[in-house]
């Protein structure tokens, strides 16, 4: 277990100290957001109707940031070698990644993501069910991702590669992280239903993800 | 009959594949002059669909190899996966262009159906998009086959991936009908058609068994194109090696 943190922190501090990119994400979601309303025009009730669409498609695209150097970095450099040869399952290892990939990006975004709603002209509800669904639905967009980035460790360029395998498999995810969004403006099914399944698809998603991830740094030498 | 692990050794699979070919390909043709015959002269016009229903003929079957195609690549890399055996990984290779191709003919066929009968080119029907994921996926499998210049290391790396995207269509395909089950209630865009008069369906099954013949003679053909691939690479490897190891001879030639 300390191993485990040990590493969290590890990543945590790298994309925090400077070459790191731990805001990029966030940037990232505030630049789409800010352009979206640019193309389709300042019509404030259409924005409001589209706000959870415009926030997951951030949220989505967002994810995609820094995921191409998730493990590249530590294959390039040698720990990951080091990480193979310690105690902590590879596994162990993919998780704890994923989980200081998610806490520079989908957290923030998350928490933003009322602020960002505000832009949109939101309705409170609505707002609290984004920061919700993106809270419980981002972290399936990281192990998702982690797949893709395990792939492609070993792979120069392997940054839009990742995005070509992992957005296909994001599909589920942006369909119940909308779809819990747009029942809580007051649709026909209740909040708890697209919500469960969101949490469904996030859990099923972190063992598919882990293992998935670490299948595939197993394969480089 | 030798079995499958007999005929996994590369060599043996070249020979018997080669015999096996040709009988492959006639059965195929014989079918599909058959099956065409009874799809565009013997079967009669649809009451409704006129006579866009000759479509389906090329339609079904290929929806029906795109997603065989995947579930072939699927049993492939387990055997790559499991077994780390060459022929699987061949197997696999060769079938995502396939799969894929069968895919796109499978949407193309349903958009020239759809726009007639639904007014449209393409919907956000359920189906449609399943088979619109699919096809990215097949394209996510085939860029990662191009990226990965060693054989066996891409072979591994595309099994995951293939297995992942496996495990991910139940739960695509699901999530596909529901959103669409929410956005716009099926209304005339449902096509079950419960009891297919007997007319149409015997020209349905020659059609599909022909162009399953036809889709696993491409495949035999497509594998037989990548052993031998193989076979180049590592004979160029080779004699690259050789002529690493004795520059002497390049000298003498050289004076």
């Amino acid at each position: 277990m300390s191993a485990f943190l040990a590493l969290v922190r590890r990543d945590l501090a790298l994309s925090f100290r400077i070459g790191g990119g731990a805001s990029f994400a966030l940037v990232f979601f505030l630049m789409i957001v800010t352009l979206t309303p640019f193309a389709i025009g300042p019509d404030l009730n259409l924005l409001s109707r589209i706000a959870p669409a415009i926030l997951w498609i951030g949220a989505v695209l967002a994810t995609l940031i820094g995921l191409d150097r998730l493990f590249q970095a530590d294959a390039e450099d040698g720990t990951l070698d080091v990480l193979k040869a310690g105690d902590l399952p590879l596994e162990g290892v993919v998780l704890a990644k994923c989980l200081a990939h998610w806490l520079t990006t989908g957290l923030p975004l998350a928490v933003a993501a009322p602020l960002f709603g505000l832009m949109l002209a939101m309705e409170p509800a609505a707002m609290l069910a984004a920061a919700l669904s993106l809270l419980v639905g981002t972290p399936a967009l990281t192990f998702i991702g982690a797949v893709g980035a395990g792939l492609t460790a070993s792979i120069r360029r392997g940054g839009v590669l990742i995005a070509i395998m992992a957005l296909p498999l994001m599909i589920p995810t942006l369909i119940f992280g909308v779809a819990a969004c747009n029942a809580a403006m007051g649709g026909t099914v209740p909040f708890a239903t697209p919500f469960a399944i969101l949490c469904a698809l996030t859990l099923a998603f972190a063992v598919i993800g882990t293992l998935g991830a670490a299948a595939g740094l197993r394969q480089i030498d | 009959m030798p079995s499958i692990t007999a005929l996994a050794n590369p060599t043996r699979f070249m020979a018997y594949s080669a015999k096996l070919l040709p009988w492959l390909g006639g059965a195929a043709a014989i079918l599909f002059a058959i099956g065409f015959y009874g799809a565009f002269f013997a079967a009669p016009a649809d009451y409704q669909q006129g006579q866009t229903i000759r479509i389906m003929y090329v339609h079904v079957p290929a929806a029906w190899l795109g997603m065989f195609f995947y579930t072939l690549m699927t049993a492939s890399a387990v055997g790559a996966l499991v077994w780390r055996h060459p022929l699987a990984e061949v197997a696999q290779k060769a079938a995502a262009p396939i799969g894929a191709a069968f895919t796109l003919v499978c949407l193309l066929t349903g958009a020239l159906w759809g726009r007639p009968m639904w007014g449209a080119y393409w919907v956000w029907d359920a189906r449609l998009t399943s088979m619109l994921v699919l096809l990215l996926i097949y394209l996510a499998i085939m860029a990662l086959w191009r990226t990965i210049d060693e054989p066996t290391q891409a072979g591994r790396v595309v099994s995951i991936l293939t297995l992942v995207g496996f495990v991910n269509i139940p739960i695509i395909k699901f999530s596909v009908d529901w959103w669409n089950t929410l956005h716009q209630p099926a209304s005339v865009f449902r096509m079950d058609g419960p009891t297919i008069h007997p007319s149409m369906l015997w020209p349905l099954l020659v059609c599909a068994l022909a162009f399953s013949l036809f889709a696993i003679w491409l495949h035999l053909m497509a594998m037989r194109t990548e052993v031998m691939r193989r076979r180049i690479r590592t004979l160029t490897i080779l004699a690259a090696d050789r002529a690493d190891r004795a520059p002497s001879a390049l000298e003498g030639l050289a004076r």
